[in-house]
């Protein structure tokens, strides 16, 4: 039960790690000062949950660069190790860095993404207009340079977030720049496949369905989630005009496909119950003998009420534009929320739904 | 009288009355009618005589029926004074002498009378004697002329008889002449062509000869006859297959031939099988109209000369049939039917592919007009022929070619609204090239309005003649409840209404979301048109159409309330898209404007920047723009004098709730907070809101994404020292300018104070420019 959450308070930049005890109740707070600059864009590694990679603002008088880093947090403070110290919240634990993803010949960095699964080796990083695939070898002290593609074209072109697919071996990335979303194999460093003019505007941000190999999400700032098979790229599969600002984020639920959530400067948070796209279609019967699973199963009631793509919930807890979404890989059904103003909300999939997608 | 009589004296003389006995005559007359009315019970004498009398039963009544004396005395006795008494008195005795007087007077004059009467008496006696014995005479001469007579017609019984049997045997011998003058007859007949002199002749004679064939004399003229009828048979045989004559003589060969005793059957297919061969003649005559080639003739030309030269033909042919074999009975009936069924048949596919070439475009009044002649036509033939469903077969036609003629309108109304949209993107394109400042977006508006309304009249008046009284089939079914509420007011009008919205609405879910497809002021125009459909022009059309065509059909039609819902909403949404162009316009000069500056090392601000001017003069534009199709709006009340609110309101007056711990980076916890509890207080802003219709609310919305736009960019750059500044002067500039166009001012204030709070936030080194500076600035650019 963590979140990471980058907060920029004046010039002291800082990782919070925010513990939520669900029993209890209680948030807990622990503070990683992260001295090189303010934090654009963070990523935790799958494998090693005590490492995880930033891209901050590097300022040296006039010039802004964003760079990229790979960092271990303290033992005592990783996630899962119950020996809690008392004073968190006083003192500020320092970040042990493992190593730069050197950008300086290809420009600012805009994210970075970890090889899903696997051991934590792979990472890519968007610079500009460049894809970079890293390998990290000697325990992640060193970043190497493995391939590189660039994408060309008219005008200056900037990748403005990128996914890791979980899908096809971890052969997969998606890349969004401007209205355009782009799939490249990590192989060959290619393009498999270009959506031009995804959105109206700019894309913001893109996610994989975790459980459907060939779907993905995108949201950008027309104000429009849009659901693509990147088998047919001509006509989104779906598309959802619930906000009323761009769209910052926008999340699949590690299990429940159905459940997206999506935050945007409009303030709000929305979660969507996208049943008719999901890999856990309405009355669809799959042989659940490996899906033996208790989330997985789905019993025959449910075949009787049609399937509705609906929004479960909007959540106005922010009073300022929401940058950030994110589910708790570790309880389905909890999620965070991160404003402009600093406000980190956690919310739970509504008890009736969970129950209803159980049973 | 009664009453007179009861008192007179005898002794009064006639000389004692004063006054004649003539005038005094009818007066008393008159007076004793009214009695005996009186006495009989008719009132009515009475009434005309004196006014209303008294009681008739009276007993004191002198003049009435039941006057009692006694009475009368006692009731004057005791009622009058003795100067009364007195004076009735005298009056009675006045009046008994009158009356007296009069009797006698009248005695003296039917005397006279009375023995010239006896004297005539006497006289009639006399004659009568003398009459009596006349007659006797007569009675007697009478009985001899009787006599005499009977001896007469017993002697001429005998002749008259044999008279009788002579005209007989004349009447027979005649016969018997005609009879073997039979042969040479029909010869001769035959020879001259005058074959029903000849079948008549023939026909008189056959029973006779049938009758007495056994006498060999009648025998041999019965076989004469025989070969000149078969002869003549023949000839009219010959004449048939001929045909070349018309129908009317072919039919005169055929009922010739039935009179002379040819199978009807027989007869009746030849017959068929001419006129087959007649009118297919005239089908193909009429295909060859149709041809390859473009039809020579229009419509109205085609369906006469098929109503007259086919219809007629089969009419004719129908009639005549009907009137020869109508002894085949319904076998024969059958028969003709399906003759008239197939060849029908024929016909109206050829009308029907005639009518196709019509359906492309021309004249409605031709084509209803020729419709009409060709349902007439077909009654009859309908009428007489009623098994072979000709007259249905007709009415289906014409319904499917109004249908198809609804759906033809409901295409052209399409098109020209199309054409009109087309003619406004031109319209506004074209004075951009002139460098004129904005085409007059009102006459524009106008003009697309009444050229669709114009539109929609011209085809309702064309459809409307499909029902005009004198349209033989406007009185069908169809044409006066399904026509005109499901094909003329469901299919043409509301479907056009709705498919016009949904042109429009496909303006809002075209690819425009980049802006360029949809010209923004042709966004506008529709907008404002559908709206003023929502407001006006839907119900004025709806009801033109009920009142042109008296909807009788009772199936549910859509309420005028559910198309201007839709029209509403068309308006709405299309409002909301221009909205959005125009917003996204603005909103990308102002992204292109941050992110390709660089903030931190910008010089120090000396001027407002050239985009924010630029998005001033826009928005102005754009207000212009608006302000030709929609009505201000309401404002929300400000004080009187923003345009003068300085800088110091989104900087220095609020510097200890928000702004100011933000630019010293001693308490960056206490910002957060204040600007949190600040911001629970003001309300939040949707970017995106449903926009009214008017003015004010359109700008609104789109200063609304302008400014939040500006705002996300801010957020996402880090500014120098400068930077911020050069922020303060352009949002500074930019309240300035923009305060005017919103419906709440405080809007532009927060999204613009929370512009220049971000970009302090966003900066490393937060010195904010005097105010008083950026105002001078901001006063010069």
């Amino acid at each position: 039960m963590e979140d990471d959450a980058p907060v920029i308070y004046g010039l002291e930049f800082q990782i919070h790690i925010i513990d939520f005890d669900d029993e209890n109740n209680i948030i807990n707070k622990n503070v990683l000062l992260h001295q090189v600059g303010e934090i654009w864009h963070i990523s935790a590694s799958p494998a090693d949950r005590g490492v995880l990679a930033t891209c901050y603002n590097n300022t040296s008088d006039s010039k802004v660069l964003t760079c990229a880093a790979v960092w271990r947090m303290p033992k005592e403070l990783e996630p899962g190790s119950h020996e809690s110290p008392d004073d968190s919240s006083s003192t500020a634990h320092t970040l042990e860095l493992l190593c730069h993803l050197d950008n300086t010949a290809h420009g600012s960095m805009a994210c970075v993404s970890w090889e899903p699964t696997g051991d934590g080796k792979k990472v890519i990083s968007l610079a500009d207009n460049h894809i970079l695939l890293w390998d990290l070898q000697e325990s992640s002290s060193q970043a190497v340079l493995a391939s590189s593609a660039s994408l060309e074209g008219k005008g200056q072109l900037k990748f403005t977030s990128g996914r890791w697919s979980p899908h096809h071996n971890c052969t997969q990335v998606a890349t969004a720049n401007d209205t355009a979303v782009r799939g490249w194999d990590t192989r060959s460093m290619s393009q498999i496949y270009c959506i031009e003019n995804a959105h109206g505007q700019l894309v913001r941000d893109l996610d994989f369905n975790p459980n459907k190999q060939y779907y993905l999400a995108s949201c950008g700032d027309d104000c429009k989630v849009k659901f693509w098979d990147t088998r047919n790229v001509t006509e989104p599969v779906k598309t959802l005009e619930e906000h009323s600002h761009w769209v910052w984020s926008v999340r699949y639920n590690h299990s429940h496909d159905q459940l997206v959530l999506t935050g945007s400067s409009d303030s709000r948070v929305i979660l969507s119950n996208m049943v008719s796209i999901s890999s856990e279609p309405f009355g669809h019967l799959v042989d659940d003998d490996d899906l033996s699973d208790q989330e997985e199963r789905r019993p025959e009631e449910k075949s009787q009420e049609p399937p509705q793509d609906s929004v479960i919930a909007t959540y106005e807890e922010h009073e300022d534009s929401v940058y950030a979404v994110d589910w708790s890989s570790a309880d389905p059904w909890l999620f965070a929320s991160l404003s402009y103003d600093g406000r980190l909300v956690i919310n739970r999939v509504p008890r009736a739904l969970k129950y209803h997608i159980l049973l | 009288m009664a009453a007179v009589a009861a008192g007179p004296g005898p002794g009064s003389g006639p000389g004692d009355s004063p006054e004649g006995p003539e005038a005094e005559a009818p007066e008393r007359r008159r007076k004793a009618h009214g009695m005996l009315k009186l006495y009989y019970g008719l009132s009515e004498g009475e009434a005309a005589g004196r006014p209303a009398g008294p009681d008739p039963l009276d007993p004191t009544d002198l003049n009435g029926a039941h006057f009692d004396p006694e009475v009368y005395l006692d009731k004057l006795r005791r009622e009058c004074p003795l100067a009364q008494l007195m004076d009735s008195e005298t009056d009675m005795v006045r009046q008994i002498r009158a009356l007296d007087s009069d009797m006698q007077t009248l005695v003296y004059e039917n005397y006279n009378k009375f023995i010239s009467a006896t004297d005539t008496i006497r006289k009639m006696k006399n004659d009568f004697r003398k009459m009596e014995d006349e007659m006797d005479r007569l009675a007697t001469n009478m009985a001899v002329i009787t006599d005499f007579s009977a001896r007469i017609s017993a002697t001429l019984q005998d002749r008259h008889e044999r008279i009788t049997k002579l005209a007989g045997v004349h009447a027979l011998l005649r016969k018997l002449q005609f009879l073997f003058e039979l042969p040479s007859r029909l010869t001769k007949c035959v020879e001259l062509g005058a074959y029903g002199q000849a079948v008549r002749y023939q026909g008189r004679a056959r029973a006779v000869l049938q009758q007495y064939q056994h006498l060999p004399s009648f025998r041999a003229i019965q076989d004469d006859c025989q070969v000149i009828t078969a002869r003549l048979a023949q000839q009219l045989r010959q004449r048939f297959r001929e045909g070349g004559s018309g129908a009317p003589e072919q039919a005169e060969c055929v009922e010739l031939l039935l009179a002379l005793g040819e199978p009807a059957e027989e007869l009746c297919e030849e017959f068929l099988a001419h006129a087959r061969g007649r009118l297919e003649e005239e089908l193909r005559s009429l295909e060859a109209e149709l041809g390859p080639s473009p039809p020579a003739p229009d419509v109205l030309e085609f369906t006469d000369r098929g109503g007259s030269g086919f219809v007629g033909g089969l009419c004719q042919v129908a009639a005549a049939y009907q009137e020869l074999f109508a002894a085949q009975g319904p076998a024969g009936a059958e028969r003709l039917a399906a003759f008239a069924r197939e060849l029908g048949g024929r016909y109206f596919a050829l009308v029907e592919r005639r009518l196709a070439q019509e359906q492309g475009g021309g004249d409605n009044s031709l084509l209803v007009r020729a419709l009409d002649r060709f349902h007439r036509r077909l009654r009859a033939p309908g009428a007489l022929l009623a098994a072979a469903g000709l007259a249905e077969a007709a009415t289906e036609i014409v319904e499917r070619v109004a249908r198809e003629r609804l759906g033809h309108h409901l295409q052209g109304l399409r098109a020209a609204f199309l054409g009109c949209l087309t003619d406004v993107r031109q319209a506004l394109a074209a004075p951009r090239l002139a460098g004129k400042e904005g085409p007059g977006l009102a006459e524009l508006l106008a003009n697309v309005a009444s050229s669709i309304l114009s539109h929609i009249k011209a085809s309702l008046a064309a459809v409307h003649l499909f029902t005009a009284k004198e349209v033989s089939f406007s009185n069908k079914p169809y044409f006066r409840g399904e026509f005109c509420s499901q094909g003329v007011r469901e299919g043409l009008i509301v479907g056009f209404i709705r498919s016009m919205c949904q042109t429009a609405q496909s303006f809002c879910d075209s690819p425009g979301e980049k802006g360029g497809a949809t010209p923004p002021a042709l966004l506008l125009l529709l907008s404002r048109l559908c709206l003023d459909y929502e407001t006006a022009t839907i119900s004025y059309v709806l009801t033109l159409t009920d009142e042109q065509f008296l909807v009788q059909d009772q199936s549910p039609v859509t309420p005028v309330s559910t198309l201007c819902a839709e029209a509403r909403e068309t308006a709405r949404r299309l409002l909301t898209h221009y909205v959005k162009v125009q917003g996204l316009v603005i909103s990308q000069m102002l992204r292109k404007s941050v992110e390709t500056r660089d903030w931190l090392s910008t010089l120090e601000p000396r001027n407002v920047r050239a985009v924010m001017k630029r998005v001033v003069e826009d928005t102005t534009a754009i207000d212009v723009q608006v302000g030709l199709l929609y009505e201000e709006g309401v404002r929300k009340a400000q004080s009187s004098d923003s345009s003068k609110r300085t800088f110091s309101v989104y900087s220095s007056s609020r510097q200890q709730g928000r702004y100011a711990p933000s630019y010293t980076p001693s308490a960056p916890m206490d910002t957060n907070l204040l600007s949190n509890i600040q911001k629970l207080f003001s309300e939040r802003i949707d970017v995106f809101s449903p926009v009214e219709f008017n003015k004010v609310s359109v700008l609104t919305g789109i200063i609304k994404i302008s400014l939040k736009t500006l705002l996300e960019c801010v957020r996402l750059r880090t500014f120098g020292r400068f930077g911020l500044q050069q922020v303060q002067v352009d949002c500074h500039f930019l309240q300035l300018y923009l305060w005017r166009f919103v419906a709440d001012e405080e809007l532009v204030h927060l999204l613009l104070d929370e512009v220049v709070a971000s970009a302090a936030l966003r900066c490393p080194d937060p010195v904010p420019m005097e105010p008083s500076v950026v105002e001078v600035i901001c006063e010069r650019g």
